[in-house]
């Protein structure tokens, strides 16, 4: 059982979708975990097959619990290994493999007798009943052995009378999701001593140069100013390596690539800030077609477990409709957030002369344990400058 | 199709975004990003999904026609009536 967060301490195994016998690739999705943070997605982080499914549906383990065996490539005979090593492999190699110690190992539970006796359901028609609060042992499935499809599923919302309650958060519990902000928060306001930079910039080249591209692209490969922002602090990111990274066991761990945290506000008052991988090297449209899909797939409750604990940095914006500063809460064992505020149209000194310009004001919160005000001033002025270049980004 | 069609196509697309509200309640001259809470990733899969169903390219330019209730339907059905001539 992976730790998706720093306050995760077990986790309630929903859903798998591999069994004994089945090849698996790293970054395949193995299974679905309930957190406080929703269903997660595990991912494997070892190529090889599946020996032995150890945890059962619906069983709840503590984190560091392993889920299942997996005979890797690398050995000879079937061996043991941990499915799911500990989540935060993405600035670390992954460890070497080695059998763990028997009396490390937990007596594996029950085999997961339940799993003869359960309805049988596709994973698409499992989320879309999720999406529509469709009890599924109130669907007689059509599928093969009794399996429970799509068809089945989209049969039953048009007979069922959706309430607005049951589609408000699918696969979400916002209380659940209010504890893990409040225990993380409170955790960074204990032990990150934090400082705080702003910096006014002018974007009016961003927005000219995004009106530009847009008027000759459909609406769905349309960009907006937040891809830029992203793009923009990964950039800087990467050429200062002390706000990018994570803070643990009393030292720095500076990150080996720049996984930006996107704050995503959810409906019903909740945050979440998954990972965009690897954003410096993604192009702006790819950088904004995973900012698409991964705000549809965490307003659907459906993040994978690589998503929730691998950002390296964080960027938090308030939009169109906030205000004009946002002073961030830095997300242990991050070291580092930068906050957008809302776009002003302000008079600002242009060449010698008053004219009316687009200016957002930057944030930066970052742990002083790491860097000092100094470094985070040219940190912020470099995502600034980088702003003003957007066909550069 | 009708203005009643268009609104029908409107208002489920509007729910899809923001599912938890009424939109039976919103005044048609409202200012939707307000009343239904919405930023401009949600506004943009708006505009994308209403390409989609009405193949209607609804240009940057004309989003603040698009703001209410009302506006949209009133810009929609005029696109729609224009194609067909």
């Amino acid at each position: 059982m992976p730790s998706l967060g720093a306050d995760m301490e077990a986790g309630t195994l929903v859903e798998w979708l591999i069994k004994p016998g089945d090849h698996v690739k790293r970054g395949d999705i193995v299974a679905v975990v309930e957190t406080q943070k929703g269903a997660i997605e595990i991912e494997i982080f070892e190529t090889g097959v599946v020996e032995q499914i150890l945890v059962g549906l619906d069983s709840k383990v503590p984190v560091g619990t392993p889920l299942a065996r997996i005979c890797t490539e690398l050995e000879t005979k079937p061996g043991a290994a941990a499915a799911a090593p500990p989540a935060g492999p993405a600035v670390l190699p992954p460890a070497p493999l080695r059998p763990p110690p028997i009396a490390a190992r937990p007596t594996p539970p029950p085999p997961p007798t339940a799993a003869a006796g359960r309805q049988r359901v596709s994973p698409a028609a499992r989320r879309l009943a999720e999406m529509h609060g469709i009890d599924l042992s109130s669907v007689t499935g059509s599928g093969a052995a009794g399996a429970i499809t799509y068809a089945d599923i989209e049969r039953r919302i048009g007979e069922v009378p959706v309430t607005a309650e049951k589609k408000r958060a699918p696969g979400l519990d916002l209380d659940a999701m209010r504890a893990a902000i409040a225990a993380a928060m409170a955790r960074s306001k204990r032990e990150i001593p934090h400082y705080y930079l702003a910096h006014q910039v002018d974007v009016t080249a961003c927005e000219q140069w995004l009106a530009r591209l847009n008027a000759t692209r459909p609406p769905d490969s349309r960009l907006l100013l937040g891809a830029l922002g992203i793009k923009a602090v990964a950039g800087a990111a990467r050429r200062f390596p002390s706000f990018n990274g994570f803070y643990r066991e009393g030292k720095f761990e500076p990150g080996s690539a720049v996984h930006v945290g996107f704050a995503i506000a959810i409906r019903g008052g909740g945050l979440a800030a998954p990972a965009l991988h690897d954003a410096e090297q993604l192009s702006l449209d790819e950088l904004m077609a995973r900012m698409r899909d991964l705000v549809q797939r965490m307003r659907a409750g459906r993040i994978r477990s690589s998503e929730i604990s691998d950002s390296t940095i964080t960027v938090s914006s308030l939009g169109e409709r906030g205000v004009e500063a946002l002073y961030g809460i830095i997300y242990p064992p991050q070291v580092a957030i930068v906050g957008f505020g809302r776009v002003v149209e302000r008079p600002w000194v242009v060449d010698g002369a008053v004219g009316p310009r687009s200016v957002i004001t930057l944030t930066l919160a970052a742990d002083h344990r790491v860097s000092d005000g100094h470094a985070g001033a040219l940190f912020l002025a470099e995502i600034g400058k980088l702003l003003q270049e957007p066909d550069k980004l | 199709m009708s203005e009643i069609d268009i609104r029908k196509v409107v208002q489920e697309e509007l729910n899809n975004i923001a599912p938890e509200v009424d939109l039976a309640a919103v005044g048609p001259a409202a200012d939707l990003r307000e009343v239904l809470d919405i930023d401009s990733m949600d506004f943009l899969n708006f505009i994308t999904a209403i390409h989609h169903r009405l193949g209607i390219d609804i240009p940057e330019l004309d989003y603040p026609k698009l703001l209410t209730l009302n506006g949209a339907i009133a810009y929609l059905t005029a696109r729609l009536g224009s194609a067909k001539r």
